[in-house]
């Protein structure tokens, strides 16, 4: 567990390291492109800079941020019970110090993440159409997948990463765009003055400063995606050691998977390697090898947890994973040496029988409604209505039986 | 004089080894106790909600008293249980008499319906959940704590000390213990 841990950590800083000299190197050419050989430095110190202010930013709130842009509404034990238990079953299960807090995003797409620098100030958010669609087993799985990128800190990497991707996005976008007005506007003012020999070389410093400004952010997407992959199965590994349980974390991907659902509105490039399953679906299927996908495919994720028979220890899932990819290991060697044996356990509950799509696009709506504070009211004739929090008269006639009703008091337990 | 000052810094280091150990057990004996309260919580948790439980469904299930009795009895038991080794006997005797009513209720539609009893079941679901987690963290505090008192040398100063080896907390079900019948 530990092992893990330090493993990550030292991953995550190569990587950043990485991404910090591409960042460099940006900031030096286009400075050089501008204003000549001696202001290399110059552009060094203005990407720093930005880097910095960006990096202030997320740390101060960067995972209110991005619980902000995806649209995700804190909720009390009373809007959903068993997520907020299975929550609870989870913090127990991997020893957090804390309990995460637990956002629902009003979204008919099944998906979930986790933010947060440390792991007493985590946050989990899963979807209202997860919700849905998930049974008791297969939401604990999907939960302690996040748990466990909690505790594998991988929400510190993410974020650290995220902000360095978006300095060095946002510096080459600028430049380019800068670039492309001034060619627009036939600026002649920038060659004007020198030689025509600097004029010349200049000329050169702007070609490759175009190029790495077209090059960097691409190569910092690769090595971002590439880490956030193996994180996937990272995590995966660790949720099912939480549960004990490979069948409840299987199965729930593969219901996200086949999910007709539209993509998730409110996810983008940058969030999207956070979520547990590729929120941004492609026109195609994406290959295996694809570079550019954030997260392993899912068919494969699933057929890993499927064949793991043993056990759920981390040497389980990495003798699966070796045997169904075919490849090495995904794990760190010293992470398989602490010999653990996690018997897997029975299933919590039968499986739910299939419902319709009509039945399940309901329930997201009510567990919408729930989340926006909503009062259900059941009428004695067994009409149910749900009153918008805005409403305000004290009584409620009811629409089938005109029978007069009094709302709950606003506060009570919704029991 | 130069023996004596050798058999002092001897016995310094022997005294700083001693407190080390002395130390080392005391932390493992807080950890214990304090995996031991996570399951204590959970465990009164699931005293607290059975009244409740039993109460939603009485209405439903009039000819069901046996079950009823069994559960009432099985978690005064548990509630009486002082030491560990009672407790993870009594508890076990409680989740035996759960699971039983559990699969009596699937006989009473209408009570499976009503969303107070659905709301007590997810509660005592995730209770149930809950004690099983904090049961592998607490046996694992043991099994430290356990091995630091028998190994040598730590054993010797737990044995001045009184340190006293732990119990685990099993929860084993009748059904479970049973060997699986093969009927031809």
């Amino acid at each position: 567990m530990w092992e893990q841990i330090r493993a990550n950590k030292r991953n995550s800083i190569i990587l950043l390291v990485l991404m910090a000299v591409c960042l460099m190197v940006v900031g030096y050419v286009i400075g050089i492109a501008f204003a000549g050989p001696d202001a290399g430095f110059f552009g060094i110190i203005i990407a720093t800079a930005i880097w910095l202010v960006l990096l202030a930013v997320s740390f101060a709130g960067g995972d209110q941020i991005l619980l902000a842009t995806s649209k995700a509404v804190p909720v009390t034990h009373d809007v959903h019970p068993q997520l907020f238990n299975v929550v609870e079953e989870m913090t127990i299960a991997a020893n957090l110090p804390k309990m995460p807090k637990v956002y629902i995003i009003n979204d008919p797409a099944p998906n979930a993440f986790a933010t947060g620098r440390k792991p007493e100030t985590a946050s989990v958010a899963v979807t209202a159409g997860l919700l849905a669609r998930l049974n008791r087993d297969e939401l604990q799985g999907v939960v302690a997948h996040e748990v466990s990128h909690i505790l594998h800190r991988d929400i510190l990497f993410v974020t650290l990463a995220g902000i360095m991707l978006g300095s060095i996005v946002l510096i080459s976008q600028v430049f380019l765009r800068g670039m492309f007005y001034s060619s627009m506007m036939g600026s002649r003012r920038r060659y004007s003055g020198g030689s025509s020999g600097g004029g010349q070389a200049q000329a050169l410093f702007m070609l490759i400063a175009i190029i790495a400004a077209i090059l960097a952010p691409i190569f910092a997407y690769l090595l971002y995606f590439a880490l956030s992959r193996r994180r996937e199965y990272l995590a995966d590994a660790g949720g099912v050691r939480l549960t004990r349980y490979p069948e409840g974390l299987a199965s729930a991907l593969e219901k996200i998977a086949n999910d007709p659902a539209p993509q998730l509105a409110s996810a983008n490039k940058v969030t999207a390697p956070m979520y547990i399953a590729n929120p941004l679906k492609g026109k195609k299927q994406r290959k295996l090898s694809d570079l550019t996908s954030t997260h392993p495919p899912i068919s494969e994720r699933v057929r890993i947890l499927r064949n793991m028979s043993r056990g759920a220890s981390f040497k389980d899932y990495s003798d699966s994973y070796s045997q169904t990819v075919g490849a090495g290991s995904v794990m760190p060697a010293s992470a398989l040496k602490e010999s653990e044996s996690v018997e897997i356990r029975h299933p919590g509950e039968k499986p739910k029988k299939s419902i319709s799509a009509q039945k399940q696009m309901r329930q997201v709506g009510d567990i919408m409604r729930r989340v926006n504070q909503f009062t259900f009211l059941t009428c004695a004739c067994g009409l149910q209505m749900k009153i918008p929090p805005n409403y305000k008269p004290k009584n409620v006639s009811c629409p089938r039986c005109k029978r007069n009703l009094e709302l709950p008091k606003a506060g009570g337990k919704p029991l | 004089m130069v023996a004596l000052i050798i058999v002092g810094v001897i016995l310094v280091l022997l005294i700083i080894f001693v407190i080390g150990i002395y130390n080392a057990l005391v932390r493992l004996r807080n950890q214990v106790d304090n995996a031991w309260s996570q399951i204590d919580v959970q465990l009164k948790r699931r005293h607290d909600l059975i009244p409740n439980l039993v109460e939603t469904a009485k209405g439903y299930m009039e000819h069901e008293r046996g079950t009823f009795e069994a559960i009432t009895e099985a978690r005064s038991k548990a509630m009486g249980a002082k030491t560990v080794s009672e407790a993870s006997q009594a508890e076990g005797g409680l989740s035996d008499a759960l699971s039983k009513f559990m699969l009596v209720v699937e006989n009473y539609p209408d009570l499976k319906a009503n969303q107070n009893f659905l709301s007590l079941q997810e509660e005592l679901t995730s209770t149930e959940n809950k004690i099983a987690f904090a049961r592998q963290g607490y046996n694992d505090q043991v099994l430290f704590f356990n091995n630091k008192i028998q190994m040598f040398p730590s054993n010797i100063i737990a044995n001045s000390f009184n340190f006293t080896s732990r119990d685990f907390f099993e929860i084993e079900s009748a059904e479970e213990r049973e060997v699986p019948k093969v009927s031809f």
